[in-house]
């Protein structure tokens, strides 16, 4: 069987749920290999093993976490340029398809973003146009590079001893241009990332001002859930623009969507049609929203939010 | 300041789009048209950046077909002073590496100091024509900019935008950048502004002008195919309920119904 390689997605010295995705898609279409790229990571190998890996590609340099991007693409085109695998799989995160771009580029391959499935002929499932039309694509030239969505498999453990591979890092100069002088936590810690959550609970206008996104926060906190905002919410300043759903926000992919006080335009749609369960509270029985819904409340927010979180609070 | 802002037109994201049933290319002939919206912001952060160097010159660059003429005219109506605009036939059905190539074939023949792109086309959503502009142009890429500090002739240090925050990157000029939406709020064209624009310089260049492999174009020589594609069936079947004051309740029964608490 191929080698497939895995570009590892860590952060704060924990490997990412995506990762784990990764792998396990890996595993159904040949024998998966990580890479991981950073200046001190070797410690998380052992976690790639555990979601069946069985080599595991580590390139140790500071240069590869202080300069943005061209160093790990640099280093990931020199690893699939020596191990020719069948195909990488990187996840479709801004910084993902960055480096999957320019490691392309440089092994002469193509590259398919958003991916939703790979196939065992290494067609990639894409849903494009805010999710009105389901494509199916390959890369015809070079090694596969395929970009998936968090989100798109279940993550399965399949315990393997990997093989581990030290790799020499050569940076060229010219990668180490983009100098990264500082990194900023602004997010409210505690609540799962918006692209990695299995559950989204976004609000919106509806919600009538900042004060009452604790509404959605409580909710959301209930569930375990990442906290989501219409652009109406996220320009009004409700709201950070880091949760944005929507075209030019995050693409979101959960097994529930919640939207509240949310109408559904479609460039809302655009990030969160594919979630597997969507039900919506919105006081406008005509609101676009509820033709994408699998249960929805025709209702005041303020009335129905609390009262769904204490029921599922009482619940657990 | 020499700053290139490359601009895409797309399809307004309010119409239906579709895709060719021969070639599963989008269909740019029937459905309306605008600059993409992101791409407005590039040519304000451009815009902002020339108001604060004397001397400086901002060049829109777009590839596509005869029609984004509009999107150009329109860039230059919010104070760019040219365009060049790349219109081939035998473009059509370029993938990104393609068009990256193209793009930076366009871009090596004029003088920048800074390319300024937007972070995503709504078309294609890719997101990686900065990163690429970088690694064909061998200079720094800054994308998702959220702020942009330049000092002329020195550096460029951006905010780039993260998940859960952002983080400080700086480098050298010429560099590439990208901006998300947050980073100002674009002009509407003036009047002036729009009469002024059908005087400004516009070259139309061909592939070939361009010094494109002509080999190698288009949707055959691309790195990537659409195979196959399906309309999404209708999402359907949902339950919808008023609220009679226990829709709390009720939503909650149907989540632990479908196992979801
Ligand atoms: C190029 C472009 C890109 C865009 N990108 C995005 C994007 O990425 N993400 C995005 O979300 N939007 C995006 N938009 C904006 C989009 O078109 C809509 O304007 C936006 O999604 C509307 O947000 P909303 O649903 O919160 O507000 P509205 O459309 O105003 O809807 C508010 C809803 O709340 C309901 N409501 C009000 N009060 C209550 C109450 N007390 N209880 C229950 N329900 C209540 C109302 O009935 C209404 O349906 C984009 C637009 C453009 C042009
Ligand atoms: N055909 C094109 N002509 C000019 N600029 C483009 C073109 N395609 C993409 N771009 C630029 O690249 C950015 C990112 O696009 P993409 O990587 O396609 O999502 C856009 O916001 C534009 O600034």
């Amino acid at each position: 069987m191929a080698e497939v390689l895995v570009l590892v997605e860590h952060a704060d010295g924990e490997v990412k749920k995506v990762t784990y995705e990764l792998l396990t898609l890996a595993r159904s279409l040949g024998e998966p290999s990580a890479v991981l790229l950073g200046g001190s990571v070797s410690g998380l190998a052992d976690k790639l093993g555990e979601y069946g890996a069985q080599k595991v590609y580590i390139a140790e340099d500071p240069a590869l976490d202080e300069f943005l991007v061209a160093p790990k693409a640099e280093v990931l085109a020199q690893i699939v340029s020596d191990s020719s695998p069948g195909a990488v799989l990187v996840a479709s995160s801004a910084e993902g398809k960055e480096v999957a771009a320019r490691a392309a580029l440089r092994t002469g391959s193509g590259l398919l973003t958003d991916a939703t499935g790979v196939s065992d002929s290494l067609e990639a499932t894409q849903n494009i146009f805010g999710g009105a039309i389901i494509v199916t694509s390959k890369v015809s030239a070079g090694t596969p590079f395929i970009a998936v969505r968090p989100n798109s498999t279940a993550p399965e453990p399949a315990a393997a001893s990997p093989e581990t591979v030290t790799v020499t890092a050569n940076i060229s100069d010219a990668a180490k241009s983009a100098k990264i002088t500082d990194t900023v936590v602004e997010a409210k810690g505690g609540r799962p990332e918006l692209t990695e959550a299995s559950v989204v609970v976004s609000g919106g206008r509806g919600l009538g001002g900042a004060e009452h996104f604790e509404l959605i926060e409580k909710l959301a906190d209930s569930l375990d859930a990442a906290v989501g905002a219409s652009r109406a919410a996220t320009d009004a300043g409700w709201y950070p623009h880091q949760n944005q759903v929507g075209q030019t926000g995050k693409t979101v992919s959960p097994q529930l969507y919640m939207a509240i006080g949310i109408s559904g335009a479609i460039q809302h749609r655009a990030g969160m049609q594919t979630s597997k369960t969507i039900v919506a509270i919105n006081k406008d029985p005509e609101a676009p929203i509820f033709e994408l819904v699998d249960y929805g409340i025709v209702g005041d927010l303020f009335d129905v939010v609390p009262q769904l979180t204490e029921e599922i609070t009482k619940r657990k | 300041m020499k700053i290139v802002v490359c601009v895409k037109q797309v399809p307004d994201t309010w119409a239906e789009r579709t895709l060719n049933p021969t070639d599963k290319t989008l269909d740019r002939a029937k459905v309306d048209t605008v600059m993409n919206e992101i791409d407005e912001y590039a040519v304000e952060e451009a815009m902002r950046i020339k108001e604060a160097n004397d001397g400086s010159e901002v060049t829109i660059v777009t590839m596509g077909p005869d029609r984004a003429v509009d999107t150009v005219r329109k860039a230059l109506s919010m104070g760019a002073d040219k365009a060049v605009h790349l219109s081939d036939e035998a473009l059509h059905g370029s993938c990104v590496m393609q068009t990256s190539d193209a793009l930076a074939k366009v871009i090596g023949g004029l003088e920048y100091d800074l390319i300024i792109t937007g972070s995503e086309a709504t078309d294609s959503r890719v997101s990686v024509m900065p990163a690429l502009l970088a690694e064909r142009l061998g200079i720094p890429q800054l994308s998702l900019a959220r702020k942009v500090t330049v000092e002329p002739g020195t550096k460029v240090t951006i905010e780039r935008q993260t998940d859960n925050g952002y983080q400080v990157v700086e480098s050298s000029l010429p560099a590439v950048i990208s901006v998300v939406e947050k980073i100002n709020e674009p002009r509407y064209p003036s009047f002036k502004g729009i009469m002024a624009a059908k005087s400004k310089p516009m070259t139309t260049m061909t592939a070939a002008d361009a010094g494109l492999d002509t080999g190698s174009l288009g949707l055959e020589h691309a790195t990537t195919q659409v195979t196959e594609a399906t309309n999404r069936p209708p999402r359907s079947g949902g339950e919808i309920v008023k609220d009679e004051g226990d829709g709390g309740v009720k939503l909650a029964e149907f989540l632990a119904s479908q196992k979801l608490i």
